[in-house]
């Protein structure tokens, strides 16, 4: 491989990482952007959500990497998937803020995100007693089709990872910027008072922030397994804190941030990983959320402080 | 004093409390439906929370808020915006970093969409052209005045039958003053309800059908406008007697 070669490759594989990422740095953004909660259970609704995936693919009888499905099938079953995923990190993430949250809305403190803590140990301990410790083989029906640019190359897997993700994204875009729910949210985290005064139902708006949120953890976690070919119960450690730091460097509460954010901690990993040494990757990363917060703590996208009362 | 005999807005016996802190005591209020009924009264005496008690943003602890005859007290804020009561807010709040046509497009959140949208906005439009050449400019980049009218706009398009605002002359140029005080006759004139909180006494108490004096926490005073411009007590305290000339 040439070094041209080599950089592609890591351009290639930090584009995935990156959509991966910059899915699962908006559900911070978007509930940090509405209640000024950092929400760590995140972390492992995105890990439930690839369990809840895996098992949508068990249904529909594929388990390794041995089946493969093409045209109509494979659309389906990925449709479904998706869906069903979604949906269902959707429910848990409304959950969580009604149940366990809102109870919580009026207090001062951060006893809130303390909860988002527990509840995450509760996610991580759930999976671990009933699934197990081990990795998890993760259904992948995707035919191996890959083309060769130079040296590097291009798997089909990656293409449809860019094509969803980037769906995904247009999707959140249009239904903030272009619904009226959607500016309802913007409304609310501009000044949630006022909003109200307009006649905003912010509980409305702060669940369908928790469900939009979870929903594109779910989609993160099911674009993981497809990635790596496995899941287990210590993956939303990670892959969280990735998320989280792409939110602050994009500017944690800006929508487009996350998903710049994203995007360069994508391919810092893979870039980082090649360069330095994959077990630098971490250090890197976390080296970059401690610069952002001691120097451009609005991140790079950032913006004033909402307007408090 | 004359109570108006159609009332469309009534406190009865109004408590408001902050934590331990008893803002509106025994407050009531009655305001006829299309009078402008102006609130004075000086700092931190409850003024404010008259409107955010009257929008369900802060709950009464005890005592009625009656909107067209029905309690209103305990009913969420969106239900109070569906039935006709719109704020023009202490110190405008604009949604900053929205569009001035999104901000108009919140006033009217609790409408259906089509549901005479195009008309209020053409009506916003009219009587505010500057509203209508900046509709594609980020709220928070506006002048004051211009935020200010942006508010009263916002306000209009939920098609309000009572505006509560909260000083809307503050902070503003008196060329701006002058030209809110004579939208708000002009809203007025055309059916909407007004009722006024107001640090410029004068101005409030020119346009103002009646008003009401709150001091700390109380009504000490009520009458119509001109019983009250004529009113030693208020000349001093509050028409300019003791005020450095000039200041609005
Ligand atoms: N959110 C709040 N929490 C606690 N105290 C408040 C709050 N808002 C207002 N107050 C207090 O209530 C009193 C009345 O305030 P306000 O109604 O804003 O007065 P005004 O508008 O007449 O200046 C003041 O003493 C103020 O400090
Ligand atoms: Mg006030």
């Amino acid at each position: 491989m040439t070094t041209f070669d080599l950089f592609l490759q890591q351009a290639i594989n930090g584009l995935s990482l990156g959509a991966m990422y910059a899915l699962l740095a908006l559900g911070f953004t978007l509930v940090y952007g509405i209640l000024e909660l950092i929400n760590f259970s995140h972390f492992n609704v995105f890990m439930v959500g690839s369990f809840i995936a895996l098992w949508t693919l068990q249904q529909f009888g594929l388990f390794g990497q041995e089946t493969i499905l093409v045209g109509l099938p494979l659309a389906g079953v990925l449709l479904v998937t998706f869906t069903v995923t979604m949906l269902a990190t959707g429910v848990i993430g409304v959950g969580i803020e009604r149940f366990l949250l809102r109870p919580l809305r009026d207090v001062k403190g951060p006893a809130a995100m303390i909860t988002t803590i527990g509840v995450s140990y509760i996610l991580f301990n759930i999976i671990l007693l009933t699934v197990g410790a081990d990795s998890k083989n993760f259904p992948n029906p995707l035919p191996p089709l890959q083309i060769a640019i130079g040296g590097a190359v291009l798997r089909l897997r990656e293409v449809l990872i860019w094509i969803i993700a980037t769906l995904l994204m247009l999707a959140l875009t249009f239904f903030v910027q272009r619904t009226k729910l959607g500016r309802a949210m913007r409304a609310t985290a501009q000044d949630p008072e006022a909003a109200r005064m307009m006649g905003v139902e912010v509980d409305r708006v702060i669940m369908t922030a928790f469900f939009l949120g979870s929903a594109l953890a779910g989609a993160s976690g099911l674009i993981f397994g497809l990635y790596y070919n496995f899941t287990s119960f210590l993956i939303g450690f990670n892959a969280g804190l990735r998320g989280f730091t792409a939110a602050v460097l994009g500017g944690i509460g800006n929508v487009p941030g996350a998903m710049l954010g994203g995007l360069i901690i994508g391919l810092v990993e893979a870039f980082g990983g090649q360069l330095i040494g994959s077990a630098w990757a971490d250090v890197i990363i976390f080296a970059i959320l401690v610069l952002v917060l001691v120097f451009r703590p609005a991140g790079l996208l950032g913006r004033l402080a909402p307007n408090r009362s | 004093m004359s109570e108006p005999t159609d009332p469309i807005l009534e406190f009865q016996a109004v408590n408001t409390y902050y934590g331990d802190l008893h803002v509106l005591k025994n407050v009531c209020y009655t305001i006829g439906r299309g009078e402008i009924v102006s609130l004075l009264g000086g700092n931190a005496s409850g003024k404010s929370t008259t409107m955010k008690t009257i929008m369900g943003v802060v709950r009464p602890a005890s005592g009625r808020v009656l909107f067209d005859g029905a309690e209103i007290q305990d009913m969420p804020t969106s239900e109070r915006v569906r039935r006709g009561i719109a704020p023009v807010l202490e110190a405008r709040r604009l949604f900053p970093r929205m569009t001035v046509y999104e901000n108009l497009e919140m006033g009217a959140y609790t409408r259906p969409k089509g549901a005479g949208f195009a008309q209020d906005l053409e009506r916003v439009y009219t009587l505010f052209p500057r509203v209508q050449e900046r509709r594609g400019q980020i709220a928070g980049t506006l002048s004051g005045g211009e935020q200010q009218m942006v508010a009263i706009g916002r306000a209009l398009m939920a098609r309000p039958r009572l505006i509560c605002m909260d000083e809307p002359s503050m902070g503003l140029s008196p060329l701006y003053v002058e030209q809110v005080f004579d939208i708000i006759r002009h809203i007025n004139a055309q059916g909407t309800t007004i009722f006024m909180v107001e640090q410029n006494a004068s101005m409030a108490l020119s346009i103002a059908h009646r008003a009401y004096v709150l001091q700390t926490g109380q009504v000490v005073l009520s009458g119509t406008a001109k019983d009250l411009r004529e009113n030693p007590a208020i000349r001093e305290a509050y028409l300019g007697e003791l005020q450095v000339p000039g200041a609005a």
